[in-house]
């Protein structure tokens, strides 16, 4: 079984007070040198068969329509291969 | 007149905003999430609370429950529809709205008695408010930073399209003070803010909130 993932972060002009948090607390645990923390969420879709052009598509429409709100969020689609390697 | 008021899964306000449509003179008519007719009413209400437990992104879900295609169609057809808080989600969700909701900047859960001041009062939901007239009805919400790109916010307010704004601190990030807007028609209005909360002086802040009900009633007898 083949596995697309679907990552979705918040376009770079919303702010995002989760990540900023986490950005926050970083320095108090010791973490230090980093400047930024953006928090997105990944989804983890097994499909059935191939991935096709046409399924990719219509994940593609999925991930636009439910998994992201493109108002303010953006995503990418990746096939991941079973061997840990990824292609786009 | 018959208001519809939809309850999702994990909706909250329900009773409340059916509640605020009776003392406002109109029979409620409760209409469930997998219905796939709005049953003859003259209005809707999506209330707030936390519909699928507000899993996605709040309103993401409710969006897609079978109701809302009749709802969306009928609101493009002018059909009268309030979202407040997780309302306001689901019609920024659904595109009946621009813009979009996101966790208060300051990332803490708000509730207070907020006053703001209606911008417009020509939309079928503030008609009986006057324009610049302050209120104070509850907020109280942990999503309810109003967020939108720049050329959206310029054309709601060249259009007159913002219907409510926080007065005094900003209490959540929304770009603008933003509490509320209203599309094109001003048949569709969302807010963060629940005058569903303020309708009688025994359990709100004011009375103020119930003017978004009765509005509609006199905009449904004059049309």
């Amino acid at each position: 079984m083949a596995r697309v993932v679907v990552d979705v972060m918040l376009k770079p002009e919303i702010l995002d007070p989760q990540g900023k948090a986490v950005a926050q607390a970083l320095p108090r645990l010791g973490f230090d040198g980093i400047s930024g923390v953006r928090q997105g969420k990944r989804f983890e879709l097994d499909v059935e068969g191939d991935v096709t052009e046409e399924r990719l598509a219509q994940i593609r429409s999925a991930a636009e329509t439910l998994l992201s709100n493109p108002v303010i969020e953006d995503f990418t689609v990746h096939v991941e291969e079973p061997g840990g390697g990824a292609h786009r | 007149m018959k208001v519809g008021v939809v309850s999702f899964p994990g909706s909250l306000d329900d009773g409340d905003a059916a509640r605020a449509v009776r003392l406002a003179g109109a029979e409620a008519v409760r209409l469930w999430h997998g219905d796939d007719a709005l049953r003859d009413v003259d209005a809707v209400v999506l209330p707030g609370g936390f519909s699928y437990g507000d899993y996605l992104r709040c309103g993401a879900i409710a969006r897609f429950a079978p109701v809302m295609a009749p709802l969306v169609d009928a609101a493009r057809g002018g059909l009268p529809v309030l979202g407040i808080c997780n309302g306001f989600q689901v019609l920024c969700e659904s595109h009946l709205l621009p813009g979009a909701l996101i966790r208060n900047d300051h990332r803490k859960f708000n509730c207070v008695d907020q006053e703001l001041e209606v911008a417009n009062a020509a939309t079928v939901w503030t008609s009986g408010y006057s324009a610049g007239q302050r209120v104070v009805v509850p907020l109280k919400n942990g999503e309810g930073g109003y967020v939108a790109d720049d050329a959206t916010l310029d054309r709601l307010e060249a259009e007159g399209r913002v219907v409510v704004r926080y007065v005094g601190d900003n209490p959540n990030g929304s770009y603008r003070s933003i509490a509320g807007i209203t599309n094109e028609r001003g048949n569709v209005v969302g807010l963060m803010p629940h005058p569903e909360h303020a309708v009688e002086e025994l359990t709100g802040p004011s009375t103020d909130g119930l003017t978004f009900f009765t509005s509609v009633l006199s905009a449904a007898v004059s049309a």
